[in-house]
């Protein structure tokens, strides 16, 4: 059961106790939102906006003028709303704020290539740091193992409400993450992958198995067809196209090897990180391949330093397609904040409206949940953040986060 | 004086043919000056000479000398250079695993200042840093004093006393970092009692030198770790404490009390949990805020109010980058940050500057635009508080070290191909992969 069925649910309960009853206690529980200027980012933005939610759902969305707000109805108010933030890559709720073995399910370190291993099954829906993201408007997030092994396992699409990960829960694997830089690399000598060269065979010929299990799979002969493998039936998905991989690249070089290793397989993929892609931005708009830019405020060392501020605004300027993350922290802050990231690349060349897009729209277009999320556009889900000035300041604040219609967050942060 | 200068300037113009006079003397005019001392001011004059500050007042109210390049600065912000009370750029190493306690260790002997912080730490405008070692030691050794002037060594960029001696901190820290296998405590209590000794030593070394009445035959033998504490205990070196822990925090006023010596707190996770103690003891806290709390578990009730439940208590405020914790290119952030959650502009401009150089026992020449003080200062495109403001450049003691229409500094303030170093940070916990 989905967070806004649980919701849903708990609504018709309420009409089946008390009978018949009048609109405005039908509308008793249920949330508009109301600003002074709304960036739907299905359009230009709305001064004087209002937007209803009814059943998890958004109802209505215009100008107050055209959309009345049905009685009895909670209001929010606020200078500016948006959608629901989506954050493009985090792993946060594998990852917990304690920074301890117990609360640290992002990678497994028992082998190099593990694409069995599912973000659902690594999901704690209490983590402190999903209230914390969320706080600043995050609704949705892409979540996942962490980059630091060849292949580290499946990523999946959440929403930051929910008492189980299966209330959370929008996509279930959304894709499988990669690493295609040092990250991946073994220190120890001895251990596999030590090198680029190795890295890049190890996957390509586990690709090369997937495709070979794939055929002896579909055979027409049932005798002859192998035992399930979990670890190739991954992989099949991504030769499939059904899902992409999530590569993590940062040096050109990195990102090189992953745009081969698109075409050799012709497979899907969105590239993760991405330091230096300002450098690949031609490559990148041929092959298709939209890119989750780096946290703009990640250290600037290792395989980040030449990292830009100005990244976002050039890809965009090239027209390739783009999302902001919170990334992944192995230390102190243990998570990013989406809406920060956005915001520098906000004052440095992408327009304010760009970058609302890169954690809203653009990022649920490239997840494949714009169907759902990323828009405040009637019959999408009823998430919805609100602000107290340009959310970009660093002086404003989150005022409100509505999520599937329910309000998860009230209080400025 | 000033017509002394400027018949030394006509001297020089004549024979080199060019007006070297400006290179020392500027009047930049026309732009909101906030001068930490006194109220902001809506269209100012900063007069600049030698490296120090002669004149700011009002437009008009100030006469702009005729010796002076005016230069306009309209529609700009320009503030004091920031103070950064501890940051760990230049590729630093300071005390290694044999000890828990090393004050013999200088951090001043490991400095690359050619390191790619440096430039970054301009582009953000910093132009005062306490440069420190690492908290994976109850004392990881003695910190500098620098100024970011341009320069190749750390002896062009120190900050040095009337004797002409470096000037520094020492660095300590207590709570779960300096806590690891042995010959590091294990626990709290071990961690205090270490201390606590050492600093009885120091003390027993100090009467033994004083006994001795300058007699070499009694003198007891050079030990340059004791050396350094005997400096502390005398107030002349300042003990930066690392710190997050309400407890250990608390920790540190007790031992401060025992041993006299002069101390700043610093990151103060949950300094709003004690912060009237901390207020009570009269001792000032450098606050860093980062985006989440949490990493460790002495920061997990890190939060952005810290800095405003520490001014509401009375008790003495300034922010420090922590480089590489947090980019100094966004130190100015840290304080907006502290501005949302409730502080006061001019308390969160004082962090960032005067708090700071206070905190360093700088006051007297940094910090502040008043006349006689170095002439350290930004010029910002804007507010101070908004994400969309630039720094366009940084002055250190009247020379311009950070022009971001400077293609090479530009490249430093915004990041790109070849801005960085190989240089890994020197600290306790970070990987670039997977789990600590």
């Amino acid at each position: 059961m989905t967070f806004g069925t649980r919701l849903r649910l708990r609504l018709v309960l309420g009409v089946a106790v008390l009978g018949s009853i009048p609109a405005a206690e039908m509308a008793a529980g249920q949330v508009a939102v109301r600003g002074k200027t709304v960036y739907t980012m299905a359009g230009p933005a709305i001064r004087d906006g209002v937007v209803v939610l009814q059943d998890g759902k958004i109802a209505a969305v215009g100008p107050a003028t055209d959309v009345s707000i049905p009685e009895g109805m909670r209001v929010l108010s606020a200078e500016v709303v948006t959608p629901g933030l989506v954050d493009a890559h985090t792993t946060v709720g594998l990852t917990g704020i304690f920074n301890q073995p117990h609360d640290q399910d992002q990678i497994e370190r028992s082998a190099p290539i593990q694409p069995e291993l599912r973000a659902i099954d690594a999901y704690n829906a209490h983590e402190e740091l999903i209230r914390w993201v969320r706080s600043f408007g995050v609704t949705t997030m892409h979540t996942a193992h962490a980059p630091g092994e060849l292949v580290s396992g499946q990523t999946m699409i959440v929403k930051t409400a929910g008492n189980t990960v299966g209330e959370a829960v929008l996509v279930e694997t959304a894709a499988i993450a990669a690493t295609v830089s040092p990250r991946a690399i073994k220190r120890e000598r001895g251990k596999s992958p030590g090198t680029r060269g190795k890295l890049m065979a190890m996957i390509r010929s586990d690709l090369i198995k997937a495709q070979e299990y794939r055929q002896k799979r579909g055979a027409v002969k049932e005798d002859k067809t192998p035992d399930r493998n979990l670890r190739l039936d991954a992989f099949v998905r991504v030769l499939d196209r059904e899902i992409p991989l999530m590569v993590t690249a940062n040096h050109v070089q990195d990102i090189d090897a992953t745009l081969r290793l698109a075409r050799e397989f012709n497979i899907r993929v969105w590239l993760d990180g991405a330091s230096e892609s300002y450098l690949m931005m031609d490559e990148l708009k041929a092959a298709g391949i939209p890119v989750f830019i780096h946290p703009l405020m990640v250290r600037a060392f290792g395989e980040m330093k030449n990292m830009s501020f100005e990244t976002p605004a050039k890809l965009k300027r090239a027209g390739v397609a783009l999302a902001l993350q919170s990334g992944y922290e192995s230390y102190v802050p243990k998570t990013r904040v989406l809406l920060f990231e956005a915001a520098i690349a906000a004052a440095n060349g992408l327009s304010f409206e760009e970058a609302l897009g890169a954690i809203t729209r653009d990022a649920a277009r490239i997840l494949g949940v714009d169907d759902r999320v990323g828009s405040l556009e009637v019959g999408k889900d009823g998430d919805v953040a609100l602000y107290d000035g340009d959310p970009f300041e660093y002086t404003s604040h989150c005022v409100g986060v509505v999520i599937e219609g329910q309000v998860v967050h009230d209080k400025p942060r | 004086m000033g017509i002394q200068r400027i018949v030394i300037g006509l001297a020089i113009a004549l024979t080199s043919g060019a007006c070297r006079a400006q290179d020392n003397h500027f009047a930049f005019v026309g732009a909101r000056i906030i001068p930490i001392v006194g109220d902001e001011i809506e269209r100012g004059v900063l007069v600049v000479e030698d490296g120090k500050i002669a004149a700011v007042g009002r437009e008009g109210g100030v006469s702009i000398p005729a010796g002076a390049k005016r230069v306009d600065v309209s529609d700009h912000v320009i503030m004091p250079g920031l103070v950064d009370t501890h940051s760990h750029i230049g590729g630093i190493g300071g005390a290694d695993g044999s000890a828990p306690i090393q004050p013999d260790v200088r951090i001043y002997d490991s400095i690359n200042v050619l390191h790619s912080g440096f430039r970054r730490a301009v582009a953000g405008g910093l132009t005062t840093l306490n440069i420190m070692p690492g908290s994976g030691h109850l004392l990881s050794g003695q910190t500098v004093y620098v100024k970011l002037r341009g320069g190749k060594t750390i002896e062009e960029l120190s900050i040095r006393g009337e004797d002409g001696e470096p000037l520094g901190g020492i660095k300590m820290a207590n709570g779960t970092n300096s806590q690891r296998a042995k010959p590091f405590p294990g626990t709290r209590g071990k961690s205090a009692a270490l201390v606590r000794e050492k600093y009885v030593k120091a003390q027993e070394y100090r009467e033994k030198i004083a006994r001795a009445e300058d007699d070499p035959e009694k003198m007891p033998p050079r030990d340059l770790g004791l050396e350094a504490l005997i400096e502390v205990l005398e107030g002349k070196r300042i003990v930066h404490h690392h710190t997050h822990r309400h407890d250990d925090i608390m920790t540190v006023l007790r031992l401060a009390k025992e041993f006299g010596f002069r101390v700043v707190l610093h990151h103060v996770s949950e300094a709003w949990k004690v912060a009237d103690e901390i207020a009570a003891a009269g001792v000032a806290s450098s606050v860093i805020l980062v985006d989440s709390p949490g990493g460790k578990l002495e920061a997990v009730n890190l939060i952005h109010k810290t800095g405003r439940v520490l001014e509401q208590a009375g008790a003495k405020v300034a922010f420090h980058t922590d480089d590489w914790i947090t980019d100094s290119r966004l130190f100015l952030r840290m304080a907006a940050l502290g501005v949302r959650a409730g502080m006061s502009r001019a308390g969160a401009l004082t962090a960032l500057t005067l708090a700071g150089a206070e905190m360093l026992g700088l006051e007297e020449r940094v910090g502040s635009l008043e006349v006689g003080k170095d002439a350290d200062f930004v010029i910002l495109s804007g507010d101070p508080f908004s994400v969309y403001t630039k720094v366009l450049e940084t002055w250190v003691e009247g020379q311009r070290v950070f022009d971001r229409d400077d293609p090479q500094d530009h490249l430093h303030a915004v990041g790109g191909y070849g801005a960085g170093d190989d240089l890994a940070p020197y600290l306790c916990c970070f990987d670039d992969g997977g789990n600590q």
